[in-house]
């Protein structure tokens, strides 16, 4: 080239072929091994850091919706156990109620019952006292009157039914009296 | 002490002269040479990285691995996916990468100490690169569209009427055909070579007024090598501006003949 030199400048423009062919191996050469090493991998790697990241979301993503989902199963549980403690107080509360009920029910009964039976032995003595007490006023005031009369007058009292006759009246007197009482 | 940076000044203005090496190897030419050497260097840089870097690699990237990620990550999302489709755009990922890598790597030693050159700024690097790329465009659109469709999907606008085609039909053929290769090789070759001989000019030339014959000169040759200090700053955001803009230019290029409509 050096020959050249002294034509001027032009033959700066025009190439040397062993340059080219030097140039064209050494660049081939860097283009094979980049080209066929190197740059595959490097996409490789990229595509690998994606998935790790793209992979580390989804995974990140699906604990979270895995979370939630707990979450509402928890929710659910608290509210399941919830209406279930508010179902077992309400009954309870019936229950007791009811128990309430029947006891008073029972107890209602009973004092019926007893007054009931005190009534009627009440009656029952009454009836009794009555009897007892018929037998020895009739007794006693035919005695009185044949002491007053000075005869005895028991005979004739038996005789006529005189004593019956007259403590029916005044029972008959006693019972519209209580009756109207009662009524009263 | 007056002697040796007499020599230096000699060369001073640089010129093309300054971009021929002397073949290493006698016999071989020009293919051993600090510029294919370079390359060489390049090609077995980026191996090396790469191949340590993703040796076992990691979700959880280590530092390195994580770089050479970033690499491919700024091509393959900036560029593959951005310009020729989020779907389509993957596939051509490891190509545009390997591209911008090589390119930029080879831009770079333009600034590197000792290295102080770039490949790049021999035309016939720059040239091989766009070939692959044009060939690679004209592949895929053929591929596509089939050879005519493809022509036609290439120099014919839709909607225009139809007098205007004996005008757009050639302006289309030269840019997409010759333009487009002519400028894709000469802008990268131009760049890395203007910028090597700016550097040169102002390195040398703080040489030459170090020793130039009038004494009130030599201070200002200070102010040269501060000017190449910010040039070689400079070069760096052209090395990967350019490199940037080559694989880009690519993308599009190949984006245009995937393309449905014009």
């Amino acid at each position: 080239m050096k020959h050249l030199a002294a034509e001027g400048g032009a033959q700066i423009l025009m190439p040397v072929w062993s340059e080219i062919i030097v140039g064209l191996i050494a660049f081939a050469a860097v283009c094979f091994v980049l080209m066929k090493f190197v740059f595959p991998r490097m996409e490789e790697t990229f595509r690998a850091r994606v998935d790790a990241i793209e992979g580390g979301l989804k995974r990140a993503e699906q604990a979270q919706a895995e979370a939630n989902q707990l979450l509402e199963q928890y929710r659910e549980q608290l509210a399941e156990a919830r209406t279930e403690a508010a179902g077992i107080r309400d009954e309870a509360r019936a229950d007791a109620a009811a128990i309430r009920d029947e006891m008073l029910a029972k107890a209602n009964e009973e004092r019926d019952r007893v007054i009931a039976v005190g009534k009627e032995q009440l009656a029952a003595e009454r009836q009794t006292l009555i009897r007892e007490l018929r037998s020895d006023i009739g007794s006693l005031a035919v005695d009185l009157a044949g002491r007053i009369v000075g005869e005895s007058l028991a005979d004739e009292a038996q005789r006529r039914g005189t004593v019956d006759r007259f403590l029916t009246e005044i029972e008959a007197d006693g019972r519209a009296s209580t009756g109207a009482a009662g009524r009263r | 002490m007056a002697g040796e940076p007499a020599i230096l000044a000699s060369d001073f203005p640089p010129g093309v002269k300054d971009f021929d090496f002397e073949g290493l190897v006698p016999g071989l030419g020009q293919a051993v040479t600090k510029v294919t050497i370079l390359a060489w260097l390049a090609a077995a840089l980026i191996i090396v990285f790469f191949l340590v870097a993703y040796r076992k690699p990691k979700l959880v990237p280590t530092k390195t691995q994580w770089m050479a990620e970033s690499m491919y990550g700024f091509v393959r999302d900036g560029v593959a996916t951005e310009v020729i489709g989020a779907k389509r755009g993957l596939r051509f990922a490891p190509y545009l990468t390997t591209l911008f890598l090589f390119i930029i790597v080879m831009n770079f030693f333009g600034i590197i100490p000792f290295l102080q050159i770039s490949p790049n700024s021999h035309i016939s690097f720059p040239m091989f690169l766009t070939a692959i790329t044009y060939v690679m465009f004209l592949y895929l659109g053929i591929r596509k569209h089939g050879f005519f469709g493809y022509i036609k999907h290439t120099l014919i606008l839709p909607g225009v009427p139809w007098p205007m085609h004996f005008l757009l039909v050639p302006i289309e053929f030269v840019q997409n055909f010759l333009t487009r290769p002519v400028t894709l090789a000469v802008r990268l070759f131009a760049n890395m070579f203007a910028g090597h001989l700016l550097l040169l000019v102002f390195t040398l030339g703080g040489v030459a007024l170090m020793n130039a014959q009038t004494v009130f000169f030599r201070p200002l040759s200070v102010v040269s090598w501060a000017m190449a200090i910010i040039m070689t700053f400079f070069e760096l955001i052209v090395a990967a501006l350019q490199a940037y803009v080559f694989v880009i230019l690519t993308a599009s290029y190949v984006e245009s003949s995937l393309a449905d409509e014009h």
